[in-house]
C-alpha cells in the first residue's frame, strides 16, 4: 500500500508538471482530490491494514494530498500568470493613432498678454477701471493740458463725431474720469481701445489697445515711478529684463520719461529688431502734471501721482514675432489657434 | 531735426562721437533718431590727379589714365569718360573700393590692358550738380581747386561730417535749430556754449527808409516783422562748406542767398525770406489778411486761392508771399538780383498752421511757425543773414532796421524749491547742480531768495512752473540716476469687479466650449445694416458717424456686432477653415444724440458653422455659458421669436430670464450667405452682457449629496410637431413640484409609427426627496398630475 501511495504522487506530480490547461488541472484535481479520487480510495483501503498500520498510513497519506494540495495551487498560479502574460501579449493598441479631440477655444492673443499685464497689476494692488472710447474733446485734450490747436495734437491723428466729441485716440482721458470720481489714494489701470486715423498696413492700425495706468496720493515721487514700472518689466519680461528710462515729452506729465527694454533679440549690441539702437522703447510715463491733478480737483501741493500708458498690439507682436498688425483683426482660426 | 556734428561744434568743444553723442543726447532729452554719414559707405576712394591720359589702342573710346593717387607710382585708370585732361583732379576708386549702393570695384582688364581702379562721376558717389554746380552729371567729376593726391575723397569735399536725426518734441521749437541743439549738447557736456554774436558793416550813407516802410496790419497774427535791405549781391553758388551743411542736412543747395535763408532757419529755428527788391512795388510791405477767393501763385510755380483768414505780406499793389508758407513767384530772387530784402518775421502758430492746412501746404517755415516761435530771435536771424550775405555774396548792408514789434510777453519767473524738487523726484540733488543746469540752459536763478526766482528765457514758452523745472533739472542729473523704490501708500485692494469677474467667468466658460476669441474694429460700413437685411426705419441704422473716417469701411460706430461675427464667420470659411466656433465680447455704441455721448454696452456674440453643429450646438454653449454665471437653467426661456430680419423667422428664439430679455439666437436668415459669403447653416447668438450681469448669482450654492435613493420614470407622449418641447417640460416641472429632481429630455420621433404631422417626445424623469424614500403611490400620484396635463396640452401619453 505503502508503494502504491508513492506510485500516485509521483504519477500526480508527473501529470501536474505536464498540464497546461486550466481544464486539465481541474481533472487532475477530481482525478486525486475528488471525492471518488484516488486519495480517498486509497483511504478507504486502509481497513484492510493492521489496526497499528492505519494511523502511520493516514498520516502518509495525508502528507500526500497536502503535497498535491500545494503542488496544484501553484500550478493555479502559473496558469494564470502565463493566461494574463499571454493576454497582454496579443491585445495591442496602435497607440500612434491620433487622440480624439476634445474642442478648445482659443483665447485671442491680445487678450492672451492683456490678462497677463492685468495679473501683474492686480498682484500690485492696482484695480482695473473702464471708460467710453466714444469721448468729449474736453477727456481725450483739453484736460489733460492740450487745448485746441495744441502744437501736440499733430501727433495723433483724430477721429472726430463732431467739434466736441470724438474717438479717443488714448487710453489717457481715463485718468481725468478716475481722478474726478474718486479721491486719493487711486491706484488704477486702464486698459481699452483706442482710434488714430492711420491707413491700415502691417504696422499701423486705426484701432488699437492701451493700457493706462495711474497711482496718485500724498507722496509718490518719480522714484516710485520708476521702481514700479520696472518691477513690472521684470514681471512680464523675467527677472532679467534691464530696463532704461529717458526724457520724453506728454503735455499730461511732467517730468515725462519713456522706458525702454534692452533688446531681447541682441541683448543691447544692436541689431533689426531694435533698429540697430540696443533698446525697444516699451511705455511712455512721467509725473502728472499739475494742472491736470488741479483740473480734477485734486490739489497738487498735498497730492502728487504718476501715469503711464502701453501698447498691448506691439507688445504680443514683439512677443511672438508676429510682423503684420492685421492677423489681430483678421480672426483667422489659423492664425488664433496658434496662441 | 537734422544737423551736424560740425555745424554743433560752431557753439561748443565737440569731440565725442556721433555715436556717442546720440547716446548722451538721448539721455539727456534729445532723442536721436539715426545719425549718418556721407562716407559710411565709400572707402577707398581718393583724389587723383590726371599725370597722362592717352588713347586706348584697341578702342574709339576709352581713355588710358595715369593717376598719382599719393603713392609711389601713379596708377593706370582706364576710364570711358570723355571730360578730362592732364592736370585734372577727380575721384578714383582703387582696386577694393566700396562706392554707394554697395558697389564694389576691383582691379581689371579692359581691351587687354590692365585698369587698377575706377574714376568717378557725380552719380556714382551719390552726389549731385545740386551739390557741385560746377561738375557735370555726364562725365568724370572734375573736382573745383587743387588737392593733394591720395587725400580720402569725402575728407578731400568735406563730406565727411556726420549727419545726426534728432526727434524734436512738440514743447520744444527752439530744439529745432543747431543753436538749440548746441546748447542742450552743452548743457549735456557740461561745457561753455559759445555764442555767436554776426558781424558786418553797414553802408552808414544809406538807410533803410531809402527803400521800404513796413506796415502791420494784423498784429495778433504777426507779433513781430523785421526786414533788412543788402545791395551789391552777386548772385552765385554758395561756397562748398555751406552747401555740404545744407546737403547733409537734406536741404537742397540753390543759390547763395537761398542757401542763407535756408541756413540760417536751420541755425537759428527762425524761418527766413529774401525778396528781389526790384519786384517789391510802392516801397512798402504790408502785413495783412488776403483777399478771399484771391489767386496767387506761390515760388513753387502752383497757382494757389486764398482765403480771408490766411496772413499775406503784400506790397503796394498786391501779395508777394503767403506769410510763413511760402513765397510768391513774383518776388523771386533771379540771377540778377543785385538788391534784396530780408524778411524775418514771427507769426502766430494757429494762423499758420489753419492757413497751411487749408491750402494743403507744408514747408519747413510753416512747420515751424505752427509749434509757436520766440519773436526775439528774429533779430539774430536777421542779422546773421547780413553777415553771411555780406560774407558769402559780397552784399553791402544798407543801415537800419525795419522792426515792427507787437511782442506782448512778459518777462517770466516762477518759484522753485530745491528740497520739494528732490522729494517730488524721490533724489538729493546738490542745489548747486540745480543752479548750474538751469544757468546752462539759459534760465536766470536768484539763488538769494527762498523759494528761488528763476526767470524764463523767452525761447521757453513751454515751463511754466516747478515741475517743468525740476524735469530740466532731472533729465541733465540723468533719469536713470534717480533711485527706484516702491509706493509707500495706503493700501489698496487689486481686484475684479463684480462686472469684470463675470465677464472672465463668461470668456472661460466659452473658450471651455470650444468657442475661440475674436477682436473686430469698433467701426464699419453702414453698408454692413444693409447685408443684415435690415429694414430702412431700424433702429440699429441710427450709429455714431465718424466725419472724418479713413473710408467708408470703417465710417459708422457699430451699433451691432453681428455683421463683424458673420464677416469673421466668412473670413474663416473663405480660408478653407472647415468649421468654426467663435465668440466676441464686444462693444457697441447707440446713439443718444449730437451733443452726448453713445451708450456704449458690451454683447456677447457666438457664431459657428461646420458639419457638427446645429441650432442646439449652439444653444447648449448659451445654456453652459448662462449656467456658469449663476442663472438657474430652468428659469432660462428660449421661445420663438420672429422679429430680427437677420435670422430665420423659424428657427431662432428669444432669450428670456424671469421676463428679461438676455438676447437671442438663432440660424441666419436663408439671405444671409449670399451676403457675407458663407455656407448655408450659420449660427449666431447675441447676449446683453448688462443684463446678464443683472440676473446673475456668481455665488455658488451647495447641496448636500443625496442620503435617499432616487425613482426614475420615463414618459412618451405623441403630440402635434407643433407642441413645443419646452411647453410640455413647464408643465412636468410644474406638477413635479419638490420631488422631481431632474426632467431630461431623451428622444424626439418622427417617422413610421407615428402618424403623419406627429412626433414622439419622451422624457427621463428622476425623483427624490431629501429627507425620505419616496414610495411608489407618491410618484404615481405625481406622475398622473404630469400626464393629465400634458394631456389637456393635446398630446396623447404613448403606451
Amino acid at each position: 500500500m505503502k508503494e502504491k501511495l508513492e506510485a500516485l504522487r509521483a504519477e500526480a506530480r508527473a501529470q501536474l508538471e505536464s498540464c497546461s490547461t486550466a481544464a486539465e488541472l481541474e481533472a487532475l484535481r477530481v482525478k486525486y482530490l475528488g471525492k471518488k479520487g484516488e486519495l480517498t480510495a486509497l483511504l478507504r483501503g486502509m481497513g484492510a491494514l493492521a489496526p497499528e498500520e492505519r494511523p502511520k498510513m493516514g498520516a502518509l497519506v495525508n502528507e500526500a494530498r497536502s503535497e498535491i494540495e500545494a503542488a496544484m495551487e501553484a500550478k493555479v498560479k502559473a496558469l494564470e500568470e502565463a493566461e494574463l502574460n499571454r493576454r497582454l501579449e496579443e491585445e495591442q493598441l496602435d497607440v500612434t493613432v491620433p487622440g480624439v479631440a476634445a474642442p478648445m477655444g482659443k483665447k485671442h492673443p491680445l487678450s492672451q498678454v492683456l490678462d497677463e499685464i492685468k495679473d501683474i497689476f492686480l498682484g500690485m494692488g492696482f484695480q482695473i477701471a473702464s471708460g467710453p472710447e466714444v469721448e468729449f474733446d474736453h477727456y481725450n485734450f483739453e484736460a489733460l493740458n492740450m487745448p485746441k490747436n495744441h502744437p501736440a495734437r499733430d501727433t495723433q491723428d483724430t477721429f472726430y463725431i463732431t467739434e466736441n466729441i470724438l474717438l479717443r485716440t488714448q487710453t489717457s482721458p481715463m485718468q481725468v474720469r478716475v481722478m474726478e470720481k474718486q479721491q486719493p489714494p487711486i491706484k488704477v489701470i486702464a486698459p481699452g481701445r483706442v482710434y488714430r486715423s492711420d491707413e491700415v498696413d502691417a504696422t499701423h492700425s486705426p484701432l488699437f489697445h492701451q493700457i493706462e495706468g495711474l497711482v496718485v496720493d500724498k507722496g509718490i515721487r518719480m522714484s516710485d515711478l520708476k521702481g514700479t514700472l520696472e518691477l513690472f518689466a521684470k514681471r512680464l519680461y523675467g527677472e532679467e529684463a534691464v530696463v532704461r528710462f529717458r526724457p520724453h515729452h506728454f503735455s499730461f506729465t511732467e517730468p515725462s520719461a519713456e522706458m525702454d527694454i534692452r533688446c531681447f533679440s541682441c541683448g543691447g549690441k544692436g541689431c533689426r529688431l531694435c533698429k540697430g539702437e540696443g533698446w525697444i522703447e516699451i511705455l511712455g510715463a512721467g509725473m502728472v502734471h499739475p494742472k491736470v491733478l488741479q483740473g480734477c480737483g485734486i490739489d497738487p501741493e498735498e497730492y502728487s501721482g504718476f501715469a503711464f500708458g502701453l501698447g498691448l498690439e506691439r507688445i504680443v507682436m514683439r512677443r511672438y514675432n508676429i510682423d503684420d498688425l492685421r492677423l489681430f483683426f483678421e480672426n483667422d482660426l489659423r492664425f488664433l489657434e496658434q496662441f | 531735426m537734422n544737423v551736424t556734428k560740425g555745424w554743433l561744434a560752431d557753439f561748443l568743444e565737440l569731440n565725442e562721437s556721433a555715436a556717442d553723442i546720440a547716446k548722451d543726447m538721448t539721455m539727456s532729452g534729445s532723442k536721436v533718431e539715426t545719425f549718418s554719414c556721407w562716407n559710411d559707405n565709400i572707402s577707398n576712394v581718393v583724389v587723383g590727379h590726371l599725370l597722362e591720359v592717352v588713347p586706348h589702342p584697341d578702342s574709339d573710346h576709352l581713355q588710358i589714365c595715369q593717376v598719382d593717387v599719393g603713392e609711389a607710382e601713379p596708377v593706370q585708370i582706364i576710364t570711358g569718360a570723355q571730360n578730362i585732361k592732364v592736370g585734372d583732379y577727380v575721384p578714383a576708386a582703387l582696386d577694393n573700393s566700396l562706392l554707394p549702393g554697395g558697389v564694389k570695384i576691383k582691379k581689371g582688364k579692359l581691351r587687354g590692358l590692365p585698369s587698377n581702379g575706377m574714376l568717378c562721376s557725380l552719380g556714382e558717389l551719390n552726389l549731385t550738380t545740386g551739390n557741385f554746380p560746377e561738375c557735370i552729371e555726364d562725365g568724370i567729376m572734375i573736382l573745383p581747386g587743387e588737392y593733394k593726391p591720395g587725400t580720402p575723397i569725402d575728407e578731400a569735399l568735406g563730406l565727411n561730417d556726420p549727419m545726426i536725426e534728432f526727434e524734436i518734441t512738440p514743447n520744444r521749437p527752439d530744439c529745432l535749430s543747431v543753436i538749440g541743439l548746441a546748447r542742450e549738447a552743452a548743457a549735456t557736456y557740461r561745457r561753455p556754449f559759445n555764442k555767436h554774436i554776426p558781424e558786418y558793416h553797414e553802408d552808414t550813407a544809406d538807410d533803410i527808409k531809402n527803400y521800404l516802410s513796413v506796415t502791420v496790419e494784423e498784429p495778433a497774427a504777426c507779433p513781430r516783422y523785421m526786414a533788412r535791405v543788402v545791395k551789391n549781391v552777386k548772385i552765385g553758388p554758395s561756397p562748398l562748406w555751406l552747401r555740404n551743411r545744407l546737403y547733409a542736412v537734406g536741404v537742397r543747395p540753390i543759390n547763395n542767398v537761398v542757401d542763407i535763408t535756408n541756413y540760417v532757419m536751420l541755425e537759428y529755428g527762425q524761418p527766413m525770406h529774401a525778396f528781389d527788391y526790384r519786384t517789391i512795388r510802392g516801397k512798402e510791405i504790408r502785413v495783412k489778411m488776403a483777399g478771399d477767393q484771391e489767386k496767387f501763385t506761390t515760388l513753387d510755380g502752383q497757382e494757389r486761392t486764398l482765403q480771408s483768414s490766411m496772413l499775406t505780406i503784400a506790397d503796394g499793389e498786391g501779395t508777394i508771399a503767403v506769410a510763413g508758407i511760402m513765397g510768391g513767384l513774383n518776388s523771386e530772387i533771379e540771377n540778377d538780383t543785385a538788391t534784396i530784402v530780408f524778411e524775418s518775421a514771427n507769426f502766430d502758430g494757429v494762423t499758420i498752421r489753419k492757413a497751411s492746412r487749408a491750402l494743403g501746404l507744408r514747408t519747413d517755415a510753416s512747420s515751424r511757425y505752427e509749434k509757436g516761435l520766440d519773436p526775439v530771435m528774429t533779430e539774430g536771424a536777421i542779422n546773421r543773414a547780413c553777415e553771411l550775405a555780406e560774407l558769402l555774396a559780397g552784399g553791402t548792408v544798407v543801415a537800419g532796421v525795419l522792426d515792427v514789434n507787437n511782442d506782448t510777453r512778459k518777462p517770466r519767473t516762477i518759484t522753485l524749491r530745491p528740497d520739494r524738487v528732490n522729494a517730488f523726484l524721490g533724489t538729493e540733488i546738490e542745489p548747486t547742480f540745480m543752479k548750474d543746469s538751469l544757468t546752462m540752459l539759459e534760465f536766470g536763478v536768484d539763488d538769494s531768495k527762498s523759494p528761488w526766482e528763476v526767470s524764463i528765457p523767452s525761447f521757453r514758452d513751454d515751463v511754466e512752473g516747478e515741475a517743468d523745472l525740476a524735469e530740466e533739472i532731472v533729465r541733465l542729473y540723468g533719469y536713470n540716476n534717480i533711485p527706484t523704490t516702491l509706493v509707500q501708500m495706503a493700501t489698496t485692494q487689486g481686484m475684479l469687479t463684480p462686472a469684470q469677474a463675470l465677464q472672465k467667468t463668461m470668456n472661460e466658460t466659452l473658450l471651455a466650449c470650444g468657442y475661440s476669441e475674436i477682436c473686430t474694429y469698433s467701426f464699419i460700413s453702414p453698408k454692413v445694416y444693409d447685408k443684415l437685411l435690415l429694414p430702412a426705419d431700424s433702429s440699429y441704422r441710427q450709429s455714431v458717424v465718424i466725419s472724418n473716417p479713413l473710408g467708408e469701411d470703417t465710417s459708422v460706430m457699430r451699433t451691432t456686432a453681428l455683421g463683424s461675427m458673420l464677416a469673421t464667420l466668412s473670413t474663416n470659411y473663405n480660408n478653407r477653415n472647415l468649421e468654426a466656433r467663435l465668440f466676441e465680447p464686444a462693444t457697441t455704441y447707440t446713439y443718444t444724440g449730437a451733443d452726448t455721448l453713445p451708450y456704449e454696452q458690451v454683447e456677447y456674440v457666438l457664431g459657428c458653422y461646420g458639419k457638427n453643429e446645429s441650432f442646439y450646438t449652439l444653444k447648449g454653449a448659451v445654456e453652459q455659458l448662462l449656467k456658469a454665471t449663476g442663472l438657474k437653467p430652468e428659469l432660462v426661456e428660449f421661445t420663438p421669436w420672429r422679429e430680427h430680419p437677420t435670422f430665420h423667422p423659424g428657427k431662432t428664439a428669444e432669450i428670456l430670464y424671469q421676463g428679461e430679455v438676455l438676447g437671442f439666437m438663432g440660424e441666419v436668415h436663408p439671405l444671409i450667405p449670399a451676403q457675407f459669403e458663407l455656407p448655408e447653416g450659420v449660427w449666431v447668438a447675441d447676449l446683453y452682457f448688462e443684463k446678464i450681469l443683472a440676473a446673475a448669482k456668481p455665488a455658488k450654492e451647495y447641496h448636500p449629496l443625496p442620503k435617499f435613493p432616487a425613482t426614475a420614470r420615463d414618459l412618451a407622449f405623441v403630440c402635434k410637431k407643433s407642441l413645443t418641447v419646452g411647453s410640455m417640460e413647464k408643465v412636468i416641472r410644474e406638477k413635479g413640484g419638490n420631488i422631481l429632481e431632474s426632467v431630461a429630455l431623451f428622444d424626439i420621433y418622427e417617422g413610421k409609427q407615428i402618424a403623419e404631422g406627429m412626433k414622439s417626445v419622451a422624457f427621463s424623469l428622476t425623483f427624490r426627496a431629501a429627507d425620505r424614500t419616496l414610495s411608489d403611490e407618491e410618484i404615481d400620484q405625481k406622475v398622473k398630475k404630469m400626464v393629465d396635463g400634458i394631456v389637456a396640452l393635446g398630446a396623447t401619453l404613448r403606451s
